[in-house]
């Protein structure tokens, strides 16, 4: 057991240690952690907002999607109702359209084979003319047989 | 070591070894001790090696704290600021008033006696020896707690600690106060003659048992680290001794055993500078408390 001076020293340096830390270390360190602190408090509650608005968006976007689905819905009904009506109407374009080529043709036809008759009529009359004439050995005049080659063409139409 | 052990031990196994001991247990003194408290010696050693540790606590802590940011820190800065955290943490709870003082004191005490009792940790002949070589010193014991002086030093500042604090808190009376009645009360003095003697005894006896209170606190806190320390560090020289023996089986102890006491040793180093410190705040905190 040697006590001696070397206590007093030790005292002394106890208080400059514990002096210079109250006064140089402590201060910074105990600001910075209590800043940091504060700065984690806020961060964590704009996380917390943050969650907030984000489950507020996703309800509004919940609402406007199903809004848009119901919108779509319906814009695809009338659009396959408009569809169906526009096929019906030009189906029965095409059909009206058809039946009047047809008609027309038919008509053009019936004109045709009305021209054809009367042409043929007409030459059948006047080779049976020219055959008469042949056949009695001289000329037929056709304007006093009229009434007799007019009553030929017509029986040759008929037959 | 080798060389400390044969100039000690000049030729005799069986001297050698405390010859050993007693050559590490010599203080490097400026004069030769006389008596138990010798106000002219100075421990060379301890005072050096005290500072040294204070100085490699508060220059690296000073600049963390320079540097701190609020930003992310760094990881020597972590480790600062969970030291402070855990330093304040315990202040706290054991202190009820202000902190500004003693908050940074608990800290700088942890950390210094931490770091005095880890020199503990170093081979015992590698100080001596580099003193010895460079130096031309004889003599060193660079273990600052297993130095009553040092343990003491510390503890007697922690009694100033807790007289200032019990004045500053209940007043210069409130303080005297305490001493005659706690802590075994007062009796209520009447016109009754008996119950002035009874006051007279109970606040003898009261400032007798503040009085051993108070020196029994400083004694055991100054001794519990002591004690630890210095037997730590004689449990090092034996093993050392071991080695010494030069022997393969002494060599092998010598490193088994050192291993084993070394790693259970990082274990006292810590626990003893946080029962330090404990103690620190218990007896500060008891000294801000209202009988």
């Amino acid at each position: 057991m040697n006590l001696n001076a070397t206590l007093f020293v030790q005292l002394a340096v106890f208080f400059v240690l514990s002096w210079v830390t109250m006064k140089f270390i402590w201060p910074p360190l105990i600001a910075a952690i209590d800043e940091r602190r504060k700065k984690i408090a806020e961060g964590l509650a704009s996380a917390e907002k943050a969650d907030k608005s984000l489950a507020e968006a996703k309800a509004s976007a919940t609402v406007v999607l199903k809004e848009a689905h119901a919108q779509a819905s319906k814009i695809i009904e009338q659009a396959n109702r408009r569809s169906n009506e526009l096929v019906e109407e030009a189906r029965g374009t095409a059909i009206a359209e058809g039946q009047r080529l047809i008609g027309a043709a038919r008509e053009q036809v019936e004109l045709d084979s009305n021209r054809a008759r009367a042409e043929l009529s007409q030459q059948v009359a006047a080779i049976a003319v020219s055959g008469a004439s042949k056949l009695l050995g001289r000329e037929i005049d056709a304007k006093t047989h009229a009434d007799l080659l007019d009553k030929l063409a017509l029986e040759i139409e008929r037959g | 070591m080798q060389r400390f052990l044969m100039a000690s031990e000049g030729g005799h196994e069986s001297g050698g070894m405390s010859g050993y001991i007693s050559h590490h247990l010599t203080y490097l003194a400026n004069k030769v001790q006389h008596g138990l408290f010798d106000i002219n010696v100075l421990h060379l050693d301890t005072i050096f090696f005290s500072i040294l540790c204070g100085l490699l606590f508060l220059i690296p802590f000073y600049f963390a704290a320079r540097r701190s940011t609020a930003g992310v820190p760094g990881r020597f800065q972590a480790f600062v600021e969970m030291l402070v955290e855990f330093v304040e943490e315990q202040a706290k709870g054991m202190v009820h008033g202000k902190l500004t003082y003693i908050a940074p004191l608990a800290l700088s005490v942890f950390v210094w006696v931490a770091l005095m009792n880890a020199i503990d940790l170093l081979p015992v002949d590698l100080l001596p020896w580099i003193a010895h070589n460079i130096f031309h010193i004889d003599y060193l014991r660079p273990l600052p707690t297993a130095d009553l002086n040092g343990t003491f030093g510390m503890a007697i500042a922690v009694l100033l600690l807790v007289v200032f604090y019990n004045i500053k808190v209940k007043g210069i009376g409130g303080w005297l106060h305490q001493w005659v009645t706690a802590p075994f009360g007062m009796v209520k003095i009447t016109a009754n003659p008996l119950t002035w003697l009874g006051a007279i005894v109970l606040a003898v006896v009261n400032a007798l048992f503040t009085a051993i209170e108070y020196v029994g606190q400083t004694l055991s806190h100054g001794m519990r680290l002591f004690g630890n320390m210095y037997a730590g560090e004689l449990i090092f020289f034996l093993i050392a001794g071991l080695g010494g023996t030069a022997t393969v089986l002494g060599m092998a102890g010598h490193l088994i055993m050192g291993s084993v006491w070394a790693i259970f040793h990082i274990l006292i180093v810590l626990l003893q500078a946080f029962i330090f410190m404990m103690l620190t705040l218990a007896y500060v905190g008891q000294a801000h408390e209202h009988h």
